[in-house]
């Protein structure tokens, strides 16, 4: 069922709330604006901190499909927006020939038809949808090269795709699109000129442990507070991967599956690997630095 | 959904306000265009404008499109609309600010310093000298040291270099294009073309990879006892970055500052120009360690994800060598495709590595090379055209 979008900042903050996103006021802010303004929302940030998840909560609070496209190098126009079925083309073209039909153009036009259209990702999220324009993820757009970006152009400010053998294909009404990215490279001006541009930030630690008390059913309200704690002073460290929300979500899920009550040095050196994930990391949390950081986070 | 009217943007005192916010925001260096500000303007038309957090969210999401640009615009903002009890009515009165009325053209300050110089005459001299130059003479310059040359040499040298072009295709992509004596079947032109044909596949279609220029991350020590060397090689990046689209450089001393933007000006002195006012220590310290701990920390996943090769161009002379910079150092080398450390140390041909520095971070490149001179660089990009070696340190080659 569709639901429609919400009238105000207070009320798409209510929204994601409700599905258990607890968001920044500013990021609710940016998201009712690409709403109404029909703009695609470009989110940025590190790893883990919630980017895909927000187009998950709006395609599950709007009632709309969600359309993902994972993003990845060499992806190109025929795996993410459309490509000719040249096996069923080819058997059409035998048939017409076995029945005697040699009009060239007639031929033409029956070969290049929606029905030999194989729709990927993108061109499915410009078809029309009884249950409204759906919710189009373009996720981790910075794996994908710059040939792609620059092929996003035309979708992302028109809402159309040129195929040259059948003609332009335009959405009735665009997409709600969320592009994100981790930023392995830098993406292009002029991609995000068309978009609403958001940094998705870490949580502070009264969100954090919201989030973790609404994610993490079963854990204690005081392992739930040490971990928040714990994740919130590991972030000050100078790593070279900080843990994100979803590290932090990992870690109390697997501490509570430990039964664990409260964090110990050993608890946490067996499970260090939730949360931190390059060999030199966890190395620079061994023995004293471990003991100091768990100390302080243990305090209270 | 509000349908935007492009042509017909919202006026009135508050849209005055914005449009001079966008104003300072541009003379602050972000790159605000019109189309942001039609945006801006209907964007604050749909929130409620009494809640200063949402105008500063809305504003912010359509004028940052950069996270480096968050903190100028968090300070432009703070600075153009002053909090104030009733700021609503502020917004509705307050007078554009001076600054935004009559900003300077950024040209115009270089065009005042650019006519104050007076080295302009040094130009047509060294322009003679270069026609009166015979074969032999640049056969000397080839080989003369960059340290070594008057300003009229260093102005030859530079055009030379604003000739150089590094070799283009090097990486195989796995994006496909037309191609002859490609592997893969292109079933999609082969159809089309035997439509042509009544059905009849006569002309086999195929599709190649692509191959692509690998992008270039280079690494410039500006510290002060590779000051002779900066300028040119700041020159010879420049003369790189013309040419191809993925070349990032970064400049070091005691700090990192990335100048890849600043490098894109076409003119190369305007290009060195902005280089210049973009660094803050220039000609200091070296803190190779913490440079390249920046870089790692900051950059690395950003600029090395596509199969970078990795230009440092350094003497290796730290002051703090320590473990460190091993560390570090070993991270880079692992984190890029080829890491090729460049030395004008080398011109001396029994050079020995004998700094702790320098021995450090030996053991963690994939060639180690001179250059001092035009030979030498001519040399590094024969040899960024070549096929890469085995993924590790092979020998010390001598001085060319």
């Amino acid at each position: 069922m569709t639901h429609s979008a919400p009238a105000s900042v207070e009320a798409t903050l209510e929204m994601l709330t409700s599905r258990g996103y607890l968001a920044e006021r500013s990021l609710a802010t940016v998201l009712f604006l690409a709403l109404r303004m029909g703009r695609p929302l470009f989110l940025e940030g590190e790893a883990g901190v919630g980017k895909t998840e927000i187009a998950k909560v709006l395609s599950a609070s709007l009632g709309r499909k969600l359309i993902r496209l994972q993003c990845y190098e060499g992806l190109d126009v025929a795996s993410a927006v459309y490509e000719w079925n040249s096996a069923a083309q080819m058997i059409a073209i035998r048939l017409a020939e076995a029945a005697g039909d040699t009009d060239r153009e007639q031929l033409s036009s029956d070969i290049f038809a929606e029905r030999y259209l194989i729709k990927r990702p993108l061109l499915q999220a410009l078809e029309p949808d009884t249950g409204g324009a759906p919710v189009l993820l373009i996720d981790e757009l910075d794996r994908a090269d710059e040939a792609f970006e620059a092929y996003l152009l035309e979708i992302l400010s028109d809402f159309q795709v040129t195929i040259p053998e059948f003609g332009t294909i335009k959405a009735p009404s665009p997409p709600i699109v969320i592009v994100t990215s981790n930023r392995t490279r830098e993406i292009h001006d002029a991609l995000k000129r068309r978009c609403l541009y958001h940094w998705v930030d870490y949580p502070d630690a009264a969100r954090e442990l919201a989030i973790v008390k609404s994610r993490v059913p079963g854990i204690s309200a005081k392992l739930s507070q040490q971990v928040v704690a714990f994740v919130q002073a590991l972030r000050e460290q100078d790593f070279y991967k900080s843990p994100g929300v979803a590290e932090t979500l990992d870690w109390a899920t697997a501490l509570t599956e430990l039964d664990a009550r409260a964090l110990t040095a050993q608890v946490v050196g067996d499970t260090l690997g939730a949360l931190l994930k390059y060999q030199d990391d966890i190395a620079k949390m061994q023995g004293p630095a471990l003991d100091k950081v768990l100390k302080e986070a243990t305090s209270d | 959904m509000t349908d935007i009217d492009h042509l017909n943007p919202p006026t009135g005192q508050m849209a005055d306000n914005v449009i001079g916010f966008a104003r300072a925001l541009r003379a602050a260096g972000l790159p605000v265009g019109p189309g942001a500000v039609i945006d801006a303007l209907n964007a604050i038309q749909l929130i409620e404008i009494g809640n200063r957090a949402d105008l500063f969210a809305t504003l912010q999401a359509v004028f940052v499109k950069r996270h480096e640009h968050a903190l100028i615009f968090a300070q432009a903002f703070d600075l153009f609309f002053r909090a104030a009890e009733d700021w609503k009515h502020m917004l509705d009165s307050i007078p554009l600010p001076d600054h935004a009325k009559k900003k300077p053209k950024p040209a115009s300050r270089r065009v005042q310093e650019a006519l104050s110089q007076p080295a302009v005459q040094d130009v047509p001299a060294a322009q003679e000298q270069e026609l009166r130059l015979s074969v032999s003479d640049k056969e000397i310059l080839q080989k003369k040291d960059f340290a070594q040359m008057s300003a009229a040499e260093i102005a030859q040298v530079t055009r030379a270099i604003a000739n150089m072009r590094l070799p283009q295709a090097e990486l195989r992509t796995r994006r496909f294009q037309p191609d002859p004596r490609g592997l893969k079947l292109d079933l999609r032109r082969t159809l089309r073309g035997s439509l042509r044909t009544g059905g009849d596949i006569v002309d086999i279609r195929r599709l190649g990879l692509i191959d692509k220029p690998a992008p270039i991350v280079a690494l410039l020590d500006i510290s002060g006892s590779m000051s002779e060397y900066t300028r040119l090689f700041l020159h010879f990046l420049h003369a790189i970055t013309d040419a191809r689209k993925r070349v990032s450089v970064f400049l070091f001393g005691t700090r990192l500052t990335n100048v890849t933007r600043a490098l894109r000006a076409r003119d190369p002195d305007e290009a060195l120009a902005s280089c210049t006012s973009a660094v803050e220590d220039w000609a200091g310290g070296t803190r190779i360690s913490a440079s390249l701990h920046a870089f790692n920390k900051q950059w690395a996943r950003r600029v090395l994800g596509q199969g970078a090769i990795v230009l440092l161009i350094s003497d290796g002379l730290e002051r703090e060598a320590d473990g460190k910079l091993a560390f570090e150092m070993d991270r880079l080398h692992r984190s890029c495709r080829r890491l090729i450390w460049l030395n004008p140390l080398l011109r001396f041909g029994g050079f020995e590595a004998r700094a702790q520095g320098i021995k450090m971070m030996l053991p963690h490149v994939d060639e180690f090379r001179p250059v001092h001179n035009l030979t030498s660089m001519a040399a590094l990009i024969a040899a960024l055209s070549s096929v890469p070696p085995p993924h590790h340190f092979s020998a010390i080659r001598p001085a060319a």
